[in-house]
């Protein structure tokens, strides 16, 4: 086991080490400090368990209980590497993935070698994922957003699958399917979830799985899923025998038809709206049993648009303030006018209010316990505060906020996706 | 590792804290809400409680008993008293914020002595209650601005001015009066004196009627030729105009977040009631999308999302304290959004409840009036929101005004 985890490690490292990017990026010190302090972490974890890769029990995740902000020295050298990887690889590539809807093939093999898809792979299967994996996640997600939230999305597909399967799938899909996600061809599984209706209320699917032999046949119709174009795979969500349940699909099988699905923003993530028309999966395609938490996968899932959207917001706020340090009206800059100040105030609040409701939400995850109502006043706040704040930062701009010379009236696009966002990334 | 969850050891004391507000505080709210200026004789029984508590631990359910930072260091993460403080205050503004303001030796002035005082003055002002006076007629905001003058004239400091609105001014022991000793100076001369009452010269000279928190008296007083104790100087007597108005702010980077959480709890027991009158009307499981419930389901849910960030920012703000980090815009962050989130919820609570809300049956009318001192005192919105927009433009206060 060991030997397998050091394994990774090794094959991870040597794979970013033969990849041209880090270097022309001046990426390569940063990755290296991350890569090396990961294995490290992931090497002592081992040892003290002597081997064991069961998850610790919860009350070791915090033995004293003390109410705490501080990030570990993984998650802060992981914050780290990937704020320059959005920096210097998604934010320059945001504007022509926005324009051309879609993540250039290039960008999307030099992020597939990031690994992130570890994070949410246990160890038992070869990965790093860890009793602060959803904490870690919302901090990965917000980071790599900051730099363009649909290339956050199209290069966090892998680790959302992963979390996705690591915690509501069986045993046997998880053994089927986590490994697999961390080799070289990767099957591309992309989400299937979310429906098209008016006051759409997730525990009402119209998606159906009949029972038919030894397997089911799916029919619906799934909206808006990010990577749905390339996708070899699909995850579906439909009612089985009267209650919710997961499937994988291939996505070239029988009556699966696929089109692109344009909508406000979210372009470079290319959505793509899926025909299910009388699909024959067989019963392994079935992902989850009875004990399904259908409400708990909807209550990540929001996590996941909240982290994203956050990322965002904390990007156009950033974006903002040396703006309206440099721009001039009334013979001075216009930040000295309450009028541009106070918006300015409010955003940094609002933004640490929905960033505080995130992360206790995604703690308690980590730390087992109940988290429903704590995701839904996440999201009520992300949906309501992060809109505002994107607006406002078009607003500060004025006229030029308006034009595609700066990033602000993308993000404004984006954050109002946000039906999207929370349907897209499991956390 | 990210935790936000309320630390273990403080579950006593915030127990204790709900035990207070509830059996104590709430059965007092109404008469001391119609009998303004009257003294709330109640409270010194249980001062003496709470006192007791102090002494016994060190982290009990005093409401400001925010204490200087110890010298020593421990290794790794605090939760100490800003945050025990903070959790208390929460719990006792379940109850009455009024009510607190009022308790005997937890005013205002103690948290700045605790603050600012040297060793010497922290022993001989040792269970003094002490009220805080700031604000003049003519000057609010603009602390900076302040006209009263101290004179020093051999062993004693002479003090002139007129101060209003100082809470308790008229009941606790004593009041730390700010006060310039050069006014061509501007903010670096500005210092303050612990004047106990009796002090020849020093009068309270009227006492206000308000829109709420009406059991927390609400004083003016005058000061004429009042002979104060040099030795009552808190803090540094020197003018030293580099360092500026530092000294007598920093009181506030620990209050600030004091009189969120007095938000906090305050918000918390009017949606704690709303939900109970609305209870037949409002399932609320956090399950169905905001969209397809009723419309007063969905302004109670997102009253609690306000409430929960405000009390996340609050949290965060005394952490920050407790753990030494400087925590000047997280404590204003957490005012500005605590207070105005008070307000609003308090208000739409009597919206909700319509009659019963408005009426005097129900508390939920007093509450609302109680909220929006939240907002005034310690800093308007505004002033908080000027605070936080100058740290985060990197913009001085002439830049920025
Ligand atoms: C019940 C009560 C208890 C109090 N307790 C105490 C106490 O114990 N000790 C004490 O010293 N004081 C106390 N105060 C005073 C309180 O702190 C002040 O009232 C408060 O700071 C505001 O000052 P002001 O009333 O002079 O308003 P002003 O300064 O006149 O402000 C009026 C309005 O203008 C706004 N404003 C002012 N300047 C600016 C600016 N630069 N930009 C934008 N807007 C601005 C303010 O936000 C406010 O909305 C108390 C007040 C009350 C009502």
């Amino acid at each position: 086991m060991l030997m397998q985890l050091q394994g990774r490690a090794l094959a991870l490292l040597n794979k970013i080490a033969g990849a041209q990017w880090p270097d022309r990026l001046r990426l390569r010190k940063p990755i290296e400090r991350w890569l090396y302090q990961g294995s490290k972490t992931s090497f002592s974890l081992m040892t003290q368990r002597g081997g064991q890769s069961r998850p610790r029990p919860a009350s070791s995740a915090n033995p004293s209980g003390l109410f705490d902000l501080t990030l570990s020295e993984d998650q802060r050298l992981l914050q780290d590497t990937l704020q320059q990887v959005a920096a210097e690889l998604l934010r320059p590539a945001a504007a022509d993935a926005d324009h051309n809807a879609r993540c250039p093939a290039e960008l999307r093999a030099s992020l597939a070698e990031l690994g992130l898809t570890h994070y949410g792979v246990p160890q038992a299967h070869g990965g790093l994922a860890d009793d602060a994996a959803c904490v870690t996640g919302a901090l990965l997600t917000e980071t790599l957003a900051h730099g363009d939230v649909s290339l956050a999305l199209v290069s966090l597909q892998g680790l959302s699958v992963a979390n996705l399967l690591r915690r509501f799938a069986t045993a046997s899909a998880q053994a089927q399917w986590l490994p697999a996600l961390l080799t070289e061809n990767a099957p591309q599984i992309a989400l299937a979830l979310a429906e098209q209706q008016v006051l759409a209320d997730p525990h009402r699917l119209r998606c159906r799985a009949e029972r038919k032999g030894k397997g089911y046949v799916l029919s619906g119709s799934k909206a808006m899923l990010v990577g749905g174009a390339e996708a070899s795979h699909l995850i579906v969500s439909a009612y089985a025998d009267g209650e919710p349940a997961l499937f994988i699909v291939e996505r070239n099988s029988a009556g699966v038809s696929c089109r692109a699905q344009p909508a406000m923003g979210l372009k470079g993530a290319a959505l793509a709206q899926v025909q299910l028309t009388k699909v024959r999966v067989p019963q392994a395609a079935r992902l989850t049993d009875q004990h399904f938490a259908y409400q708990q996968l909807l209550d990540v899932l929001a996590l996941g648009g909240c982290a994203l959207a956050v990322g965002v917001a904390q990007a156009a706020l950033d974006y903002v303030i040396p703006y309206v340090n440099d721009r001039h009206a009334f013979g001075e800059p216009i930040s000295h006018r309450q009028g541009v100040a106070f918006p300015v105030a409010n955003m940094a609040i609002e933004l640490e209010g929905v960033r505080l409701l995130l992360w206790r939400a995604c703690a308690r995850i980590d730390q087992q316990q109940s988290f429903t109502r704590e995701a839904y006043l996440a999201r009520l706040q992300a949906e309501d505060k992060l809109m505002r704040i994107a607006s406002d930062a078009v607003q500060l701009l004025g006229g030029h906020g308006f034009t595609q010379e700066h990033p602000v009236e993308r993000w404004y696009r984006d954050v109002r996706g946000f039906a999207v966002l929370a349907n897209s990334l499991v956390l | 590792m990210i935790n936000l969850e309320t630390p273990r050891k403080f579950r006593g004391l915030i127990a204790q804290a709900r035990q207070v507000a509830g059996q104590y505080y709430r059965p007092i709210s109404r008469k001391y809400d119609l009998a303004e200026h009257d003294y709330p004789k109640e409270l010194d029984m249980l001062a003496a409680l709470l006192d007791g508590m102090n002494a016994g631990s060190p982290e009990s359910a005093g409401a400001r008993t925010s204490k200087r930072q110890s010298s020593e260091h421990e290794e790794g993460v605090r939760n100490g008293s800003n945050l025990s403080t903070c959790l208390g205050i929460m719990e006792l503004c379940w109850g009455d914020v009024g009510l607190l303001l009022a308790m005997p030796r937890q005013g205002l002035g103690n948290a700045a002595i605790a603050a600012v005082a040297n060793d010497e003055q922290l022993k001989r002002f040792d269970g003094i209650w002490a009220a805080m006076a700031i604000t003049e007629p003519d000057c609010g905001s603009d602390s900076a601005a302040i006209r009263t003058t101290a004179v020093r004239d051999g062993d004693h400091y002479v003090l002139n001015g007129e101060k209003i609105f100082v809470t308790s001014g008229a009941r606790a022991g004593a009041v730390v009066v700010w006060a310039t000793l050069d006014k061509g100076l501007g903010r670096a001369a500005i210092k303050s004196f612990v004047v106990e009452h009796g002090t020849p010269g020093m009068e309270v000279t009227r006492l206000e009627k308000k829109l709420g928190i009406k059991a927390s008296d609400t004083a003016a007083i005058r000061f004429s030729d009042c002979r104060v104790p040099a030795e009552n100087l808190l803090g540094n007597p020197e003018v030293d105009v580099a360092k500026g108005f530092a000294g007598v702010m920093e009181t506030f980077d620990n209050t600030r977040p004091m009189v969120a959480a007095m938000a906090v709890g305050l918000a918390k027991a009017s949606l704690d009631r709303a939900r109970e009158l609305l209870q037949d009307h409002c399932a609320l499981d956090y399950r169905k999308p905001l969209l397809s419930v009723s419309h007063a389901e969905a302004q109670l849910y997102q009253l609690e999302a306000e409430w929960e960030a405000s009390r996340l920012l609050t949290l965060k703000a005394a952490w920050m304290a407790d753990n030494r980090l400087p925590n000047s815009k997280e404590a204003s962050m957490a005012k500005a959004k605590a207070g105005r989130m008070a307000t609003d919820v308090a208000l739409k609570c009597v919206e909700l409840c319509g009659l019963s809300g408005y009426g005097e049956d129900e508390l939920l009318e007093k509450w609302a009036r109680d909220a929006k001192i939240l907002d005034i005192f310690e800093g308007t919105q505004q002033v908080q929101l000027l605070i936080v927009a100058r740290r985060l433009l990197g913009k001085s206060s002439k830049e920025l005004k």
